[in-house]
Parts: C-alpha cells; structure tokens; sequence
C-alpha cells in the first residue's frame, strides 16, 4: 500500500511570548521606549547580536511518522503533550520550524465544525460558503446538496437564517457539511465532543462509515478513549511534543491510562502555578479514607474522600466546590457539589471533602476534576483536570463477589436492596 | 497518485502563491459573495446606506466648505466637485480599513481552516467595488442635474483609476493588518488615521490650492487619481498621465511592502491568537 502521510523530523518552536497567546500593544511598547530610551536601545542591541535567549518551547520534536493509505489512526496524549500542534501543522494553518511533511490525495481538516457559519446568511447558503471554506467546488456542492440536506436533518429551516437555529440544529447542519468532504486525508480534532448523545452517535457512526469506504485515511484526536478504540486500529500517543507509543490501539491506550493512574493520590500546588484566577486558587488535593488519612489507592467497600484544599481571595462571591469524577476513557461518572452556603464566600482557606459511600465505584481506575465556580451568574474560578487520579480495587479477603468471580460490569457498582421471594 | 502537498517551514513569498491564489479563486469568489449578500440581504437598506454615507459626507462638505466657507472647486459646482472626490475617497478608505482588519478579523477562520490569507483582502476589497457602483450613481444624477457632459475618455480612464485605488488600499492595507496582529491597538488609531489621510487628499479641496507646494500632495497616489477622474469629468483640466504614471509605481512599491508585511506575518499569525 502506498503511503498516504509521510512526516520527517517535524519540529514546532514557539517563543514563550507568542506561545501564551498575548499581545503587546503598542502604546506599551511607545511609553517603555520614552521612559527607557536606553535601556530599551541596549536590549535591541542585544537582541540583535543574539545574547539574549529567547526562550523556547518546543511543542513538538522529532516527530517521524509514516501512515499508510486507508490507515485509521487515533492520536491521544494529555493536555499540552501537541496534539493540537500536530493537526494544525498538518492542516497547514501553521508551519512547521523544522522538517517536512508530505501528504498525498485531497487535504481536509475538520478542526471544528461550522467554521466560517456566518449568522446572518441561511442554512442553504452556509452550506455553500462552509462547504467553500472547508476545500469543496461549487460543483461538488452542489452534486452533494441533497445528501447534505438529508443528514442534517433541518430540510423545512433550510431557508431560515441559521441566527434562528437551535444550537443542535446548527452543529447538525455544520457537521452534516463536512461529513460530505470525500478527502484522501481527513483530519479531525476533538468536534465530536459538540451536540447531544444522538448527534454524536451518529456523527461517530459517519465517521466509521467514511473510514471504511475506499482508502481514505483519517487523522483522530480525542480524550475519548472509547471513541478512539471503536475507530481507530493504530494510535500515537504524544507526550511533551514527541511520540512516546505508536502502535495498536488496545495496546497504546493501555500504556496511556496506567500512566495517569501513577500520577498520584495526592498533588499540591506550588505558589506561582496553583490554578485558579483571582477569586479563588488551589493549593492541594489528595483522596483519604474516614480516618482522614492519605490513601495510596480505595477499596470497593471503603468509604473515599476526595479532599481539596483552596483559597477564597476577594469577596463578593460564593464559590461552590464541586468534584467530577471520570473514568480513564473520558466518560463523565458524576459530579457533586457543595450545598450553596453563605460562608463559602469567606475570604481565606477551605478545606472541603467529598465522601464517596462504600460499595458505589466498581473498581478500576478513577480521574477527578475539581471545579471551583459560582453559580449566579456562572463563572469558572478553578478546574483542574486530573487533578486526582486514583483506583478503586476489589478487597480480596472482604469480597464481595462471592461466587461471581469476575468483574462485574458498570462504572458503579452499588449494592442496592434486593427482596426476592418465593411463593 | 492526485495530488500531493508538501509541508515545509516556510518562505516568505514564492512564486507558488500566486498559481495556489489561482487555485482558491472560488473561495474568493464565495467570501465577496457573502458579503454582499450579507450586506444588501434587505436590499433597501443596504443600497440606501451605501448612497446615504457619501451623499451625506456631500451635503455636509458642500454646506460648510462650499457655501460657508467659499473654498474654490476649479469653477465646477462645489456638490459635484466633492462628491466626485468623495467616491473615490470613500472607496478607498472603506477598502483600506476592510484590508486592515481582513487577518484580525477572520481569526475564527484562519485558525480553522487553510487557505491563502491573501483571499481575505482581497475579497474585502472586490466587495467595496460594489459600493463604489452603487454610490457612482448620484454622481451621474449630479451630472444630469448640473448638465456636465464628461469627456468619453473617462470610460477608459476609470478602470486604470479603480485599480491604482485598489492597489493602493491593499498595499497600506496589507501593512496595517500585519502591526494590527502585533499591535492590537492599532485598530483604535486607524479611524483617525484615515480621518487625517482625507485632509492631505485634495477631496474638499483642489489640489491647486496648495500652490507651490503641491508636489507634496503628489506624494499621495490618491492625488493623483481624484485629480485625473475630475479632469475626465469636467475637461477643466488635461490629464496628467505623469502623475498617474507616477502613482501607479507608488501604489505598486507600496503593495510590494504590503505583501512582504503581511506574509511574514501571516506566518505566525494562527499561534498567537
């Protein structure tokens, strides 16, 4: 088979000033000039002749790569680790520092869906314009209009204005766009996380069928471990910009979640990176058992705390803690707040705990994300992701699977009240 | 095998660009196409508001300059005078805000999705050309009215100005887009720059009022093409195809900076928003 991406020694730099996305605004850049005409002039001349380091940051290094012709491939790594950075380069909206990328057959990135729906224009013309924008011909359109239409599903708003549009109808329509792209080469990033359960079985299940037509090759990032294992045969896993694994699917998404299950029961944040914003930061979280002990991993029929520790910083605000908990593969568990209390808003530290009962979480592998947010009106102050991560295992000598001697299937795995009887 | 695409860290301009511009002309086609749609979607208004802008600018222009303040228009009626200037100087000005704005503005897209960025200025100034139609019409109503019959050269000449125009406001355009990327607040300043760029313009007044001193104005290409399109017009003078010559090189160098700018910053332009 041919190959279809060939990618040879891709390297992307960033300068941390670009990197962290600001600007400078000239009228700063003319008032430090009038004030230190000097010393401004110095650091030119340094700059100039290279004594200053600038400093670096390679979001990508080293990356070789070969896929094949009709190769599905899933691309996962933690926050950070470049996997936007990849598909960006790939979908040339960046260009790379070092190497050279050669992809053979049509190009189409789908970053997002929607890209460039303009408001004001209706669903017919938005087909046109998105389809336009996302690499079709006029011609192309038009042959696929139809189709479009159908899969869609919003035939009789078709001439509204897509302002008009619900938001579910908007994602349908845009979604229903790209999914008409035919590329060699399909590139798509985590827009799949958009649109309700329906929309994202269907647009999953598009995304299965367009793979297994004729030879077309497609790209896959996501968080969705579940996602990528139904799609994917082959994955890359990234890590700080290189590729730590690339091989079969089952085999890299294992190697990945072991690896954030050994991130820790306990973490703490140092001074100048806690996050949060200027309402409220965290400073340490850890998973306890009653006795309020740190604990190295549960057992199913022990009562867990995850307890946070965070800092209320400026008044005026009632913060609600609130604790979501994951499984490895990105599926959301549950969630769980503090009840809404006045003296939440009080200024200094918090220490809050969240008890989950005995015999709830099967066992396997947990995440928790922790969210420090006021409701009214809604603002995030804190989310970490990941911030935990810990696992619940069976007790061997207290086992409560009797004679059923095998995992028992589900996220949670609660003991509920049973009544039988016989009559 | 199609087609094949190659990454590469990239240069500043090849010659490549120009065939892969080529190649795009359809997208261009479909953003001109949305923003005239979206603009004269309710066509009452948006015909109305592309007449009411220089009609208005006329009336206020001929009222406090013309009447008011006796300024002299080279013996042609002062409404027609300025509105003729006015035409061209609203074409320009509107295409080189658009063109400052075309990276910044679209950043939604160019983080999206890949295409020539050169499509985006482009097509937001092959927009203003519609304008520039529709506006064009009060100036025939205005000929009528002050019974003016324009030398037929004009409908040779008007292409050739309507090009120096737009090269010209895609040259400043290209180069004020690239420092708004940088700096963000260049967006607040260009209004006013624009605003200044009219007084040094012979719109409300003719260019013969500066005496000895207007080769200065000359500097300005925009002289040079309000000046030719009102010789064209009124016969009050020959046309100065030397000027003209001399603004298209300008406006020409001036594109060339235009582009050398904004493909440099272009390059790094989707890591920093």
């Amino acid at each position: 088979m041919t190959n279809s991406i060939e990618i040879k020694n891709i390297g992307k730099k960033y300068n941390i000033t670009h990197q962290r996305g600001s600007y400078v605004s000239l009228r700063d850049v003319i008032t430090n000039i009038l004030k230190n005409p000097f010393k401004h002039a110095k650091h030119k001349a340094k700059q100039i002749l290279g004594k200053i380091e600038n400093e670096e940051f390679w979001a990508l290094k080293d990356i070789n790569l070969t896929i094949k012709k009709g190769e599905i491939i899933g691309i996962i790594g933690a926050n950070g680790a470049g996997k936007s950075t990849l598909l960006k380069l790939l979908s040339r909206i960046t260009p790379p520092t070092t190497g050279e990328i050669k992809l053979s057959g049509r190009v189409a990135s789908l970053l997002e869906v929607g890209t460039g729906f303009h408001p004001e224009l209706t669903g017919r013309e938005n087909i046109f314009l998105n389809g336009a924008i996302l690499g079709m011909t006029k011609k192309e359109i038009v042959e696929r209009f139809d189709d479009i239409v159908e899969f869609s599903g919003v035939k009789q708003f078709l001439d509204t204005p897509v302002k008009r549009y619900s938001s579910g109808m908007y994602v349908r329509l845009a979604f229903a766009v790209a999914a008409h792209m035919e590329p060699d080469i399909l590139i798509v990033d985590e827009v799949l996380a958009v649109g309700d359960a329906e929309f994202q079985k269907k647009s999953l299940g598009k995304l299965d069928e367009v793979s297994k037509s004729e030879g077309r090759t497609i790209l896959f990032v996501s968080h969705n471990m579940a996602a990528i294992q139904k799609l994917c045969k082959k994955t890359i896993l990234l890590e700080k910009g290189r590729i730590e694994m690339f091989g079969d699917t089952e085999k890299v998404v294992d190697h990945y979640v072991t690896k954030i299950g050994s991130r820790g029961t306990e973490m703490r944040w140092e001074k100048n990176e806690t996050p949060g914003d200027d309402v409220a930061i965290l400073h340490s979280a850890r998973i306890i058992n009653e006795n309020r002990d740190k604990i190295p991993f549960a057992t199913a029929n022990q009562k867990i705390g995850v307890e946070f520790v965070y800092e209320v910083l400026k008044d005026g605000y009632i913060p609600i803690p609130n604790i979501h908990i994951f499984t490895p593969t990105g599926e959301r568990a549950f969630m769980s707040h503090e009840e809404y209390d006045k003296k939440l808003g009080a200024v200094g530290k918090h220490r809050t705990t969240m008890w989950i009962p005995e015999n709830l979480l099967n066992d396997g592998t947990y995440v928790a994300q922790i969210v420090v947010s006021t409701m009214k009106p809604l603002r995030i102050h804190l989310s970490q992701q990941e911030a935990l991560v810990f696992s619940v295992v069976e007790d061997i000598m207290n086992s409560q699977k009797n004679d059923f001697n095998q995992k028992v299937p589900g996220v949670v795995r609660p003991r509920l009240k049973w009544e039988t009887v016989q009559f | 095998m199609s087609k094949i695409t190659l990454i590469k860290p990239k240069k500043t301009f090849s010659f490549e660009d120009i065939k892969e511009l080529w190649k795009y002309r359809e997208l261009a086609y479909f953003f001109v196409w949305r923003d005239i749609k979206v603009k004269y979607k309710q066509t009452f208004v948006g015909i109305s508001w592309a007449i009411f802008q220089p009609f208005v600018a006329m009336v206020v222009f001929s009222v406090f300059f013309g009447t008011l303040a006796k300024m002299p228009s080279d013996g042609i009626p002062y409404p027609i005078f300025v509105y003729s200037g006015l035409l061209f100087w609203q074409f320009f000005s509107s295409a080189l805000s658009e063109t400052s704005n075309s990276l910044v503005g679209n950043a939604g897209i160019i983080t999206k999705v890949y295409f020539p960025r050169l499509i985006l200025p482009i097509s937001g100034v092959v927009t203003k050309f519609v304008d520039f139609g529709i506006a064009s019409l009060i100036l025939v109503g205005l000929m009528f009215y002050y019974n003016i019959t324009p030398s037929p050269i004009i409908l040779l000449i008007l292409p050739l100005l309507l090009l120096i125009t737009f090269i010209a406001a895609m040259g400043g355009g290209l180069f004020l887009a690239s420092i708004n990327v940088k700096y963000r607040d260049v967006r607040y300043v260009l209004p006013y720059f624009i605003q200044m760029l009219l007084f040094v313009t012979p719109v409300i007044y003719p260019a013969s009022i500066a005496g000895k001193w207007s080769f200065l104005l000359a500097l300005n290409p925009m002289t040079g093409v309000i000046k030719a399109s009102r010789a064209a017009l009124f016969g009050t003078e020959p046309i100065n195809w030397e000027l003209l010559g001399i603004s298209l090189i300008a406006v020409l160098i001036l594109l060339a900076i235009g582009i050398i700018f904004f493909k440099k910053t272009e390059r790094y332009f989707a890591d920093i928003v």
